[in-house]
């Protein structure tokens, strides 16, 4: 465990985090609005988002399925038989006056994600629970110093609340968890995961204890960090404030917190927001949410291999190291990328030049492999080529740039520059030769000992050959010509 | 002259298809009427006036082409928390009273699907709270009835008080309320009408602006029980944007009106017995049993022995969603919002809400916040819960025996628009008919007797889940054998 020590003492940090998922349906939960991003304000409100009066939701299906696909996807239990719950509050950006949410009969329970801790061991952090609810509009009131405004276009969008177990013990476990759940939620494409946009926001339930014991301390909730940066800046910060606190002999008081962006501190929200009784009761416009196994069991069936499942793999079937097996399915989309290279060429030579060669190129030009303009197929074929030594793999690294810059495949690159290896033996001799020939005082020196020389001829072999000779064969009658 | 508004809907469909009257004569008559007579009564809170015309013309066309649909040319009333497009909507409260639905709800459109006119929208308790029409933002509504020696203006019950009025004096041919904890029976017992909740889930409440959900159902007033299925037959069907809308056969609910009720076995339940209820309740109570037998029917007591909780159930349940259901009234968005330079986002909701809503309202939403608040949800609320099932299984049990109960709709008959009855007493209006709201069943009240004040009194009647066919079928057996009528009631008005 990470502790946190100060003069007088050291403390165990103890960290819960609620994460909250956009379910990356087309509408929102309880109406047909689209729930794209970046629309124009209040373009995607209907009677219904706006609660106007007589209007009653109805359940977008699709929703619940990507719901229980996550559930699934950890390990959880689905409940077939759960409530939505309306949880009373009055703000701008809730038209209801009440959000529709999950409460005492939750869609999944249980469930648990592996992470790895600071010294890269495996570490099971258990879920308590995931239900689906009701997103909020947006209040702007940094627009204008005497009004705020509201944008609806993101209320009603339906969400996955993931509640985790206080059992992370550090900001790097909590990062670590939570760039596994996006991960895990991108490969079951049930939420796109863009903190940026906001699809996945992450409140953290900071509190400490002295090292050894076991009571939990009073703990602070920090809301609404909506980066993996944030989320350890957030951490570090608070963990700090509460232990000079204790060390200080205060109480630590139980308070909502935001982290500023400009201070990167916590700082207290006004205290009347923690006072709050949300009245929870089920909401009668809607039935309870009655699911039948089979539909549970089709959803099962329909998962994709997960990343940890993929991992292993790649590492049992395959060899591959786990650093690199780590590397390709960190993303979804290196994933389905390296899956259409597997099993159709060399398995070293497929990461080499997924994860070398082609992630150097795109880090560079800060492209995501997503939007790579070498494709698949195409990397497939440039690795085929160095197989079938028609071209060697320097050249192949200035095919790649080629493919790089143009999208073109490999072999018309190759093609019209002319690039393909040279294997004829007879021109091969020849070009070494011709090299010896016009370095006669060096061979000379090699002759007398300097074999470091060798690698000299070899290049000047290359050269002579524009790169194209095949250096495993210019290296084997290099050797037997000297 | 003959008094074409005084007609049933069955008469008058009859004489249109007949082309005896047109439907804009007819339309005409009762605009005439409402101009005449509403000043006093108040049931109207708008009258599309122009609208109306003009549907009627429409409805001409198809009936002269002999495209008549079922409801062609009927003109109605509708309770003003029904939203109506383009045309304001107001619950009777100040906090919508600028109100305009940019959409129509399902039960209104599928009664214009029907042919049937609107001539305007009806009066009502605030936000269907009540059972009187006095808490009305825009004034108490008039029974057209009186009492026999005294004609201070009586209540006409509530909360769809305007829809009880204008169908009793004429100002429509029929109208549609809603019923919450009985608003469209105990209205019908005070004005001598047939009023019927259906089962919940019979009708969508989409556009029926909300007062408790798991409780509100769209109801039918009518003058007679024939007239009451065929507004039923137009309003009923499984709306797909309700998830509480029971996805349900479309019946015809007049299928069984002849047939006779010979064998059917109706249930007295022995606790709506109460001590202290007028005599003349037990009387006309006693006489619908007898005519029952009468007919073939077997009468045999029952028990449902939860009764004496189903009122304080009922407001816990009702007011514990409405506190809910009225949190989007703040003035963000459309209704009245009262703010002033420098308000935050608190003053604004308490201006609002504090202007905006009326005492009863007020009342209501802080007992449902109470009810649900931390520390008093279980010893209330859920508890409130629990005993609604057991009155559920109740009535389960005793449909076992019998196939439909008969009790009195209400303790009491109209009283005085002045008299001011305590909250409790007030509460104590719904104890017949809350039962029906909290186990869904379908309930419908029919005029069966008077008091020493000449004043009408409704007898009801109970039957299993979505079996409204039955419930006709015994109630036009009653009717008739009945025989009510209102001419030798007294009117305020001539």
């Amino acid at each position: 465990m990470a502790t946190i020590k100060t003069e007088k003492n050291e403390y165990e940090i103890v960290i819960g985090l609620e994460v909250h998922a956009q379910i990356n349906t087309k509408s929102k939960l309880f109406s047909y609005s689209s729930t794209e991003f970046g629309a124009n304000p209040n373009s995607q409100v209907s009677f219904i988002d706006a609660a106007l009066p007589g209007m009653l939701p109805i359940l977008n299906k699709e929703a619940i399925k990507k719901a229980v696909k996550a559930g699934l996807a950890i390990g959880a239990k689905i409940n077939l038989f759960s409530i939505f719950d309306r949880k009373n509050y009055f703000y701008a950006d809730l038209p209801q006056g009440y959000q529709i949410s999950q409460f005492s009969d939750p869609l999944v329970l249980g469930g648990v994600i592996t992470i790895t801790d600071e010294n890269d061991h495996p570490k099971n952090i258990n879920i308590t629970r995931i239900h689906v609810e009701q997103d909020a509009g947006k209040s702007i009131h940094d627009q204008n110093p005497a009004k705020s405004f509201i944008d609806l276009n993101r209320s009603g969008i339906p969400l996955m609340e993931i509640v985790t177990e206080p059992e992370l013990r550090s900001s790097h476990e909590a990062a670590s968890f939570v760039k596994k759940l996006r991960n895990i939620l991108r490969y079951i494409d049930s939420c796109d995961g863009d903190m940026e946009k906001g699809s996945l926001r992450c409140d953290a339930n900071v509190s400490l204890r002295p090292v050894g014991t076991t009571e939990f301390g009073t703990r602070c909730e920090i809301k609404n960090l909506n980066s993996i940066k944030h989320i350890q800046l957030a951490i570090a910060y608070e963990t700090e404030r509460q232990a000079q606190m204790l060390d200080n002999g205060e109480t630590i008081r139980q308070q909502t917190r935001l982290f500023d962006l400009a201070t990167l501190e916590t700082r207290a929200m006004r205290d009347k927001e923690d006072a709050h009784d949300y009245r929870y009761f089920p909401d009668p416009d809607l039935l309870p949410l009655s699911l039948e196994q089979t539909f549970v069991d089709e959803i099962r069936n329909s998962l994709p291999e997960l990343p940890d499942k993929k991992k292993e793999r790649y590492i049992t079937e395959y060899s591959i190291t786990e650093y690199d097996a780590e590397v390709i399915i960190a993303d979804k989309s290196s994933a389905i990328f390296f899956e259409n290279l597997l099993g159709k060429c060399d398995t070293k030579l497929a990461v080499t030049w997924l994860t070398s060669e082609l992630f150097s190129r795109l880090k560079k030009a800060d492209i995501k492999i997503s939007d790579s303009p070498v494709s698949s197929e195409n990397l497939l074929e440039l690795i085929t080529l160095i197989e079938k030594n028609v071209i060697s793999g320097k050249i192949a690294k200035d095919v790649l740039d080629k493919m790089f810059q143009t999208g073109n495949d490999a072999k018309s690159i190759v093609k019209s520059e002319g690039l393909e290896q040279i294997t004829d033996d007879t021109l091969i001799q020849e070009s070494i030769n011709k090299v010896l020939k016009n370095n006669s005082e060096k061979v000379a020196e090699y002759k007398g000992g300097k074999e470091k020389l060798f690698g000299f001829f070899v290049g000047q072999v290359m050269k002579e050959t524009k790169g194209k000779a095949n250096p495993a064969i210019v290296n084997k009658f290099l050797k037997d010509t000297l | 002259m003959e008094d074409i508004t005084n007609y049933t809907i069955e008469e008058l469909k009859n004489k249109l298809s007949k082309k005896e009257i047109s439907a804009t004569e007819l339309t005409k008559a009762y605009l005439d009427n409402i101009k005449k007579n509403n000043p006093e009564l108040n049931a109207y809170i708008s009258v599309t006036e122009d609208k109306a015309l003009q549907s009627a013309t429409n409805s001409d066309k198809r009936i002269n082409n002999g495209e008549a649909r079922p409801l062609e040319g009927i003109p109605l009333g509708i309770k003003d928390n029904f939203c109506t497009k383009d045309i304001k909507t107001t619950c009777a409260s100040h906090i919508l009273d600028n109100f305009i639905p940019p959409y129509e709800s399902t039960v209104t459109r599928n009664l214009w699907n029907n042919g049937a006119i609107l001539l305007g929208k009806l009066n009502m308790d605030e936000f269907a709270m009540g059972s009187s029409n006095t808490t009305s933002f825009y004034g108490p509504t008039k029974n057209p009835i009186i009492a026999k020696d005294n004609n201070s203006p009586l209540v006409p019950g509530g909360s769809s008080g305007g829809s009880a009025s204008a169908v009793c004096a004429n100002l429509c041919a029929a109208a549609i309320g809603s019923d919450t904890g009985g608003s469209i029976r105990q209205p019908a017992s005070f004005t001598a009408l047939t009023g019927i909740k259906p089962t919940y889930g019979r009708c969508s409440r989409l556009g029926l602006i909300a007062f408790a959900s798991s409780l509100d159902q769209a109801a039918p007033i009518t003058k007679t029980v024939t007239d009451n299925a065929l507004m039923l037959n137009a309003m009923a069907g499984y709306d797909p944007n309700d998830s509480t809308s029971k996805k349900i056969d479309v019946e015809d609910f007049t299928k069984n009106l002849n047939k006779n009720i010979k064998g059917l076995k109706i249930g007295i339940p022995k606790e709506y017995q109460l001590e202290g209820i007028d005599t003349e309740i037990t009387k006309t109570w006693k006489n619908a049993a007898n005519i029952l037998k009468s007919l073939g029917a077997e009468v045999i007591d029952i028990s449902l022995p939860h009764t004496e909780y189903a009122a304080p159930t009922y407001y816990i349940i009702s007011t514990a969603e409405a506190s809910s259901n009225l949190s989007r009234y703040d003035g963000v968005r459309y209704g009245l919002r009262v703010t002033e330079e420098g308000d935050s986002l608190n003053d604004l909701y308490i201006r609002t809400r504090s202007e905006g809503f009326g005492d009863e309202v007020k009342r209501r939403i802080m007992v449902g916040t109470y009810v649900l608040s931390s520390g008093y949800y279980d010893a209330y609320y859920k508890k409130a819960q629990k005993l609604r099932r057991l009155i559920t299984e109740d009535f389960n049990s005793a449909f076992n025996k019998v196939d439909a109960i008969l009790t009195p709709t209400t303790p009491n008959a109209a009283f005085a628009v002045n008299e001011k009855p305590t909250n409790l007493e007030m509460y104590h209006n719904d104890i017949f008919t809350v039962s029906a709201n909290l186990t869904g069943l379908p309930a419908i009240s029919i005029p069966a007797g008077v008091n020493k004040k000449n004043l009408p009194l409704g007898i009801q009647l109970i039957s299993p889940l979505f079996s409204e066919t039955l419930l006709y079928q015994i109630a036009r057996n009653l009717e008739k054998e009945l025989e009510f009528s209102n001419l030798e009631l007294n009117k305020l008005i001539s």
